[in-house]
């Protein structure tokens, strides 16, 4: 009965002669590309290969950025019609819809994530969300925010390294939209993909200094949350920075968003439907890496159906690939950073030291690079620090429940409220169950779905706000957000 | 100055993705403002408008399954199309209709424009004509506005091309097919914009373009019993009263506008409500 | 009859046994076969695919126009897929009404071909809409005729009544006949069947009434073997495995023209069930013009350059 041959895949790699990544890169400011005077290195995850040199953004940066946006703003960009500002973004969508390809495999070679997910779901959805802003601009006063609505200037946007292109779309499109300009800070591991956009940008002829894209680290990050100059704040981050950029805006005039960080339940019923359930619970944690705010990393299964759940999750995950992001059959690439690694090893070794039983699939790792397998912990409960603390990376921490009540109890007993996923075939279960839980995005029978019109956001420590939809828009408006 | 004899162009109605003439075979003179002739269109007829209708509703099921992103970026591609041949349409509406070459400019860059703004309303009209309600119980209630199914639409006399497009955009921007009679004296631009429209990926059957005489297509349209709804913005008010008594065989939703609105989205939509009940 | 210790032949059993099955969330499935149908299939493993594709198919012809001519072409066809290349392993049977049974078995014999099968569509094949007298009669004779596998039809108007016993016990009449003279492929007309949820339940019902193989279409009806249909199906067959220990069979018949169709097949079996199944005893393909899509394939793999229908022999 045995075959002679397993189904071996051979190797399918995407061709990385699509991009040109340039040695050394500076920041965007004003529509042109500006030298930097200090640099650092973006690495490749995968390989630890050197991509490229980025500019360390200073003081001086990051005021002439600014200045770009604040110039732009007050002699162009307000005083154009939503009609032709929209015209802008529509460019931009279409080009980027062009560019895909390229920015495909920037991404992934700049993030580690799979080349697949990079080209079916990260660079999709970004030119969907410049496509959805587009057609806004010139419809502000049915967004249900005011019969003329206000954009606030100068948006200050920092944003994070697990979807770089995706979380620039988020930030730049609507702020866009609603009449501001922007300087926009990339993380510090994934700056490639925005650089390229800054081509984009020119390529659309958008006016200059609309969009000023300054590179750097945490100092350049605090350089714009703290700068006189700018109206409003948008953060994409981990919730303890959240809070420190919460504390530093107090005193000020700024308006602020904060998508910040979670540990989302996963709740699975008797009535589930096992199998798409279980394609849910793998990716709920292990889609990209685990690095996803949103990520479902608190698996709350019924006591009744949870052997059989565990069995069949073990299952599926022996046939996770993980390896080379730019294989085209890779379902799990590269943990982004040393330092990322690191702290998911810590708390991994946490988990076993609360006596929480690891298990991962048999995986053959690369030599080079930062991996980490997919891994499970069961016998987790509330009081696990592996129940509690975000850990971002492909680990789920595996909890029980006996009854509906019970479910949503300990998926609420968090100071996160980002997500929670349901699984159910029983419609009014559903539909009581994401009445009662404290999440901001709830997803029944399936998971980690984005789209621009549906509008994503936290309740409680994962933020203030909402992106996408008609909801999202009110971030950068007057009047109607956060003062 | 060359003596080359130029290649006119037959005019000719576009049904189903193709341009077939009119199965009565009849045509009627179209001339310019000095009164120079142009062309010969169709007089379509009522088996013409009977294969448009078996057209559109064929296509309304994946009109309307589209994601409302890929009807958007349709409609965004028509624009495209038509800001490529601005020109031929400029140096039409000059044509025929004696217009200048200002205001011809004027109302092709309204036109593309147009066509923008309604793709933009695709992904955001749910958002806006949908609601949840709260109902006095446990149950979760939800409103959706819905594409009613196949319309039929006479276009204004004038503006020519900016009538048609306000008149076409508005309907199958929520999932509609629809079924549109140009202008009769100025037809030449509806027919060109068929062709903008046979080359941006617009399904077969989408939009149908009839031309011919008023009285006879308006009449035909209001009594036929596979019209959802109609748009008579291009027929005299004297003539509306007929129209409306005709079209209520089938209860028929009959509408006439002035200008670009929201509201010409939601008026061929429908509003489903859902009740659900919540509970463990 | 044990049916595996599963249900005891009474409907409140079967009844139970069916209830009891979880449900399958349509736009889940369907998301996860098109995740599989991502996986690029290349060089030495798209060389085995297509391979281990050719052995895989049941060469068809059920047309009412079949004549001993039409049937003995194709069964050359079966033996030698390329006349110019001897390499080219033959396929995993002929399928034939079975009135051209003997036809089909005699002419295999004749010309070397005495290890490929022949597979008889039966029990009044493609509606089910007869007696069950006739359904006997109709297995009898083709395995009288020479047929070591019967593709039997379930009664879908009876499934979709709700008359669950019925279509269980034709299969078990039906399995009887069979014997050990001839392995039974039980068809669902999953294109009928509509739901998941029904091919679900269908395949643990045929399962469990005897099935060797459990198979999607007559080819007759579209939608035929859609990709989320075969998953649904090679997830029950898993799960089945986990109970009995045993291993059915699986055949997407229908639809699967190409061998970007086969290879994504393939995909979602390694995937599923894993690569035991990878092989005739256990995975068939339905299918008429795939076969000389394959050897197209094939040869590009081998010569580096696309190749032309006039290379491959129309039967």
């Amino acid at each position: 009965m045995e075959t002679d041959m397993t189904f071996e895949y051979a190797p399918a790699p995407e061709s990385r002669a699509i991009v040109t990544i340039k040695p050394k890169y500076g920041h965007f400011i004003g529509g042109k590309f500006v030298p930097g005077s200090k640099h650092f290195p973006t690495i490749n995850p995968a390989t630890e290969e050197v991509l490229s040199q980025i500019a360390l953004a200073g003081k001086a940066d990051v005021d002439a950025a600014v200045k770009a946006a604040r110039k732009a703003y007050t002699s162009t960009w307000s005083k154009m019609s939503g009609k032709e500002r929209g015209k802008y973004l529509y460019r931009i969508a279409r080009i980027m819809q062009e560019r895909a390809r390229e920015f495909a495999v920037l991404e992934t070679l700049d993030n580690g994530k799979p080349i697949r997910e990079s080209r079916d779901t990260d660079i999709p959805l970004a030119a969907a969300h410049f496509f959805y802003h587009a057609g806004w601009a010139d419809k502000l006063e049915y967004a249900g925010l005011g019969t003329s609505p206000k954009p606030l200037g100068v948006a200050g946007q920092i944003i994070p390294w697990n979807f770089p292109l995706l979380m620039l779309a988020w930030k730049v499109a609507p702020a866009l939209a609603a009449g501001n300009t922007v300087v926009l800070k990339p993380a510090e591991s994934t700056p490639l993909t925005a650089l390229l956009f800054a081509e984009v940008c020119q390529q659309a002829e958008l006016p200059a200094g609309v969009v000023n894209i300054v590179t750097g680290d945490g100092s350049t990050g605090a350089l714009i949350v703290n700068h006189p100059g700018i109206d409003k704040i948008a953060f994409t981050g981990s919730t303890e920075v959240g809070k420190i950029i919460a504390r530093a805006v107090a005193p000020t005039k700024k308006s602020v968003t904060l998508e910040l960080g979670g540990k989302a339940a996963n709740i699975v019923f008797d009535d589930a439907p096992i199998d798409e359930t279980v394609e849910g619970i793998v990716n709920g944690i292990f889609f990209n890496q685990g690095h996803v705010c949103c990520a479902g990393s608190r698996l709350l299964l019924q006591e009744s159906v949870a052997e059989e759940v565990l069995h069949k999750l073990k299952n599926r995950m022996e046939k996770i690939r993980v390896g080379d992001p730019m294989d085209k059959n890779t379902d799990v690439g590269a943990i982004n950073s040393k330092e990322q690694l690191a702290k998911i090893i810590e708390l991994s070794a946490v988990g076993d030291a609360e006596g929480a039983e690891r298990w991962s699939p048999a995986c053959e790792l690369p030599s080079k690079g930062f991996w980490f397998a997919p891994t499970i912990f069961t016998g987790v409960t509330q009081a696990h620090r592996i129940a509690r603390e975000e850990i971002f990376g492909p680990v789920l921490s595996v909890l029980t429940f006996r009854t509906p009540q019970e479910a949503i109890e300990k998926a609420n007993n968090t100071p996160f409220g980002l997500s929670a996923g349901i699984w159910s075939e029983k419609g009014s279960r559903t539909l009581w169950a994401s009445q009662q839980l404290r999440a901001g995005v709830i997803w029944a029978n399936t998971f980690n779905k984005f789209d621009p019109t549906s509008p994503f956001g936290g309740y409680k420590e994962s933020g203030w706000g909402r992106e996408g939809g008609r909801h999202g828009l009110a971030a950068y408006l007057k009047g109607v957000s956060h003062e | 100055m060359s003596n080359r004899i130029d290649v006119k162009k037959t005019y000719k109605l576009f049904i189903n993705g193709a341009f077939p003439r009119t199965e009565s075979g009849r045509t009627y003179e179209v001339k310019n403002a000095k009164g120079v002739f142009i062309a010969n269109p169709c007089l379509a007829s009522r088996k013409d408008l009977r294969e448009a209708v078996v057209a559109a509703r064929a296509a309304h099921n994946g009109w309307n399954k589209a994601t409302a992103y890929n009807r958007g970026q349709i409609l965004y591609r028509i624009a495209e199309m038509l800001e490529g041949r601005r020109a031929q349409f400029v140096e039409e509406i000059v044509a025929v209709t004696g217009a200048t070459k200002v205001k011809a400019e004027k109302e092709v860059t309204e036109s593309i424009d147009r066509l923008v703004w309604y793709a933009g309303w695709t992904d955001k009209i749910a958002s806006l004509a949908g609601s949840t309600n709260p109902v006095a119980g446990p149950f979760y209630n939800f409103t959706i506005p819905e594409s009613m199914g196949v319309v039929a639409a006479i276009a204004p006399e004038s503006p020519s091309l900016l009538g048609l497009v306000d008149c076409i955009a508005p309907i199958i921007t929520s999932g509609n097919t629809v079924i549109v009679l140009a202008s009769t004296k100025a037809p030449l631009s509806a027919l060109t914009f068929a062709e903008v429209l046979a080359t941006s990926d617009l399904p077969a059957g989408v939009v149908n373009i009839l031309t011919g005489k008023k009285d006879e297509i308006a009449l035909w349209m209001a009594s036929h019993m596979d019209i959802d709804a109609l748009d008579i913005s291009g027929l005299p008010s004297k003539k509306h009263a007929d129209i409306k008594a005709a079209g209520a065989e089938n209860l028929k939703r009959i509408y006439s506008y002035k200008s670009a609105d929201p509201g010409r989205i939601t008026a061929f939509m429908e509003a489903k409500t859902v009740w659900h009940p919540i509970g463990v | 009859m044990s049916f595996y210790g599963l249900v005891d032949g009474t409907e409140a059993s079967l009844k139970s046994y069916l209830g009891n099955l979880s449900g399958v969330d349509q736009v889940g499935a369907e998301a996860r076969a098109a995740m599989l149908a991502t996986r690029s299939i290349k060089t030495t493993s798209k060389r085995w695919a297509i391979e281990t594709a050719i052995t895989m198919v049941d060469l068809t012809t059920l047309e009412g126009a079949d004549t001993p001519g039409k049937v003995k072409a194709l069964c050359t066809k079966a033996v030698r897929p390329d006349p110019t290349d001897s390499s080219v392993p033959s396929v995993g049977a002929v399928c034939v009404y079975n009135d051209m049974v003997e036809v089909a078995r005699t002419h295999l014999d004749l010309i070397g071909g005495q290890h490929v099968p022949v597979a008889a569509v039966s029990t009044a094949f493609p509606s089910g809409r007869a007696s069950m007298t006739v359904k006997i009669q109709d297995t009898k004779d083709a395995i009288a005729a020479g047929a070591a596998e019967i593709d039997m039809v379930i009664d879908r108007g009876a499934f979709l009544a709700g008359r669950y016993i019925d279509v269980f016990n034709e299969i078990v009449a039906i399995r009887e006949v069979c014997g050990e003279k001839a392995h039974l492929k039980v068809i669902f007309e999953t294109g009928e069947l509509v739901t998941y949820d029904n091919v679900r339940k269908a395949s643990f019902l045929a399962m469990a009434a005897g099935a060797d193989f459990i198979k999607t279409s007559t080819g007759k009806v579209a939608p035929a073997a859609t990709p989320p249909v075969v998953l649904v199906m090679l997830e029950a067959v898993r799960d089945f495995y986990e109970m009995t220990q045993v291993r059915i069979g699986v055949k997407p018949a229908g639809g699967i023209r190409t061998t970007k169709d086969a290879i994504k097949q393939l995909v979602l079996v390694n995937e599923t069930v894993g690569p035991d199944w990878l092989n005739p005893k256990l995975f068939r393909i339905g299918a008429s013009a795939l076969l000389n899509d394959l050897l197209m394939q094939r040869m590009k793999l081998d010569d580096g350059y696309y190749t032309s229908p006039q290379y491959v022999t129309m039967d």
